[in-house]
């Protein structure tokens, strides 16, 4: 009988942490910065169709890199439990802490299950009724769960964005001065100027009413 | 509720519908009764309406809920948004109409969160035939619904209504249409009076008449209730999207309406 290789556990979790790593820091970052009204999601993405924020539930947006069919499918998971939620008891029964816990359950639990872990990080941003209410979630592919304020970033240049955005974040600010924020730690971390066309971005704001999130346009993004 | 690695192949949770999705869950609405069930004597919903103006379309309701010959409840919302470019109102029984409404609302809603774009018009009205169909079963027990249905078609640029029966029929209708027990008085008012290319102020003025025609012939149907302080529910959907008629303006018209009346 053929005994399987022992493979000590320390290292078969720093493999497959060294791989999610690997995978998510080929693909491209979001930025996350709170303005005075709600939450800014920014992301290089040159595509148009293929998104990596959505809406979630009436107050509550998700982010993803990494890999897109496995980030995807986090987000369609998590449409589903908000919805099932908010359809079981009532709409402000959804939360982002909620849905950040559910998120961290499956990526711990596919991270140690799986063939292969996730290589994925995403982050879950919801607006409160005032902008000390506002969440931010970060979740990272073995299922760490970050509860950030007012700014994170997810990515391969996740730590020069919130560098940049350490230094420059000041709470209250309008909008376009946020999306300035952000362009500019991406201008910093690439060291190139960028098009409106390679931007997708997303906001949180509670002064849209019940449904909160919203996709900017490109004019919008031309003038930051 | 995240149970699994989400949308691994095989996985029992299908496409977009959130209906599809309740079921594998085992929280779908029962809309069954035991053949043996003797009919219960639940409050029910009467009269709405909707009919085509210049800028789209306009639906109304009445407050009333019935059971039997009581009035169980003075102030029901009958009329609802269905998403930001339609709108919908039911009639028949209240409770189970309601949910029927809600469950269509978060359908609308998960489909266009997943997929990234609105059903058609018509994909909305048929996904709500076949959701009347499904509740065929209750139907026969006595605890009916009708909804009634109508949008903007952001394809075509116009407003459009559907009309439904018991059995999930699904019929589009040109003008107007009218459901619940004074629907036929109020499709009676709705065919000598409606004309083309009505304002927006000229057809709210035309849904509280026709609402007030139908109170006066049935009696389940509840007019304007200006002691009380209780008005129709209006709304319109237009191509800047579905919006509720201030209740200040209701109550404008119908104080006009039914000093007219008088």
């Amino acid at each position: 009988m053929n005994l399987p290789f022992y493979v000590p556990p320390e290292q078969l979790m720093k493999d497959r942490a060294e791989f999610a790593r690997k995978g998510i820091a080929r693909g491209k970052s979001i930025a996350a910065v709170a303005y005075a009204d709600g939450m800014l999601l920014l992301a290089e993405n040159p595509s148009g169709t293929l998104h990596k924020i959505g809406e979630i539930y009436d107050r509550i947006a998700f982010a993803g890199v990494g890999k897109y069919t496995e980030f995807e499918a986090l987000r369609v998971a998590g449409i589903r439990h908000a919805d099932l939620k908010g359809y079981a008891y009532a709409r402000s029964d959804v939360t982002a802490k909620g849905l950040a816990n559910a998120y961290a359950q499956v990526l711990g639990q596919i991270f140690t299950q799986e063939v292969k872990p996730y290589e994925v990080e995403i982050m879950v941003a919801e607006v409160g009724k005032d902008a000390a209410d506002d969440l931010l979630f970060r979740v990272t592919y073995d299922g760490t769960l970050f509860a950030e304020e007012h700014f994170s970033a997810i990515g391969g240049q996740e730590e020069q964005l919130t560098m940049f955005l350490e230094e420059n974040f000041r709470p209250g600010a309008s909008l376009p001065t946020a999306l300035g924020w952000g362009i500019g730690a991406f201008q910093a971390a690439n060291g190139r100027a960028f098009e409106p066309r390679e931007w997708e971005a997303a906001v949180v704001d509670r002064t849209l009413g019940r449904r909160a999130f919203r996709r900017l346009r490109a004019e919008e993004l031309a003038q930051a | 509720m995240i149970t699994e690695p989400p949308g691994s192949p095989g996985s029992p949770v299908p496409g977009e519908s959130f209906a599809a999705l309740l079921r594998v869950q085992g929280m779908e609405p029962r809309w069954t009764l035991p053949p043996d069930a003797s009919v219960v004597d639940a409050p029910e919903g009467t009269t709405v309406l909707a009919f085509r103006y210049a800028g789209g379309v306009i639906m109304a309701g009445d407050r009333r809920a019935t059971a039997g010959n009581v009035i169980a409840y003075r102030t029901m919302q009958k009329v609802f948004p269905a998403d930001a470019f339609s709108a919908v109102g039911v009639s028949g029984t209240a409770g189970v109409g309601i949910e029927l409404i809600r469950l269509f609302q978060t359908e609308l809603e998960h489909y266009e969160k997943l997929e990234g774009s609105r059903l058609s018009l018509e994909g909305k009205a048929n996904h709500l035939a076949a959701m009347v169909r499904a509740h065929l079963p209750m139907a026969f027990q006595g605890l009916v619904v009708v909804p009634l249905f109508c949008g903007f078609d952001e394809d075509a640029d116009q407003g459009r209504l559907y009309s439904f029966d018991v059995v999930g029929g699904r019929y589009e209708e040109t003008d107007y249409a009218a459901t619940g027990s004074g629907g036929r008085d109020a499709k009676a008012y709705l065919r000598t009076a409606f004309r083309e290319g009505l304002t927006e102020g000229e057809a709210l003025r035309l849904a509280i008449e026709s609402l007030v025609a139908a109170a006066e012939e049935d009696t389940a149907t509840g007019g304007p209730d200006l002691q009380r302080g209780i008005y129709p529910n209006v709304v319109v959907v237009s191509a800047e999207g579905y919006r509720e008629i201030p209740e200040e303006q209701v109550a404008e018209v119908s104080r006009e309406v039914m000093g007219a009346a008088r």
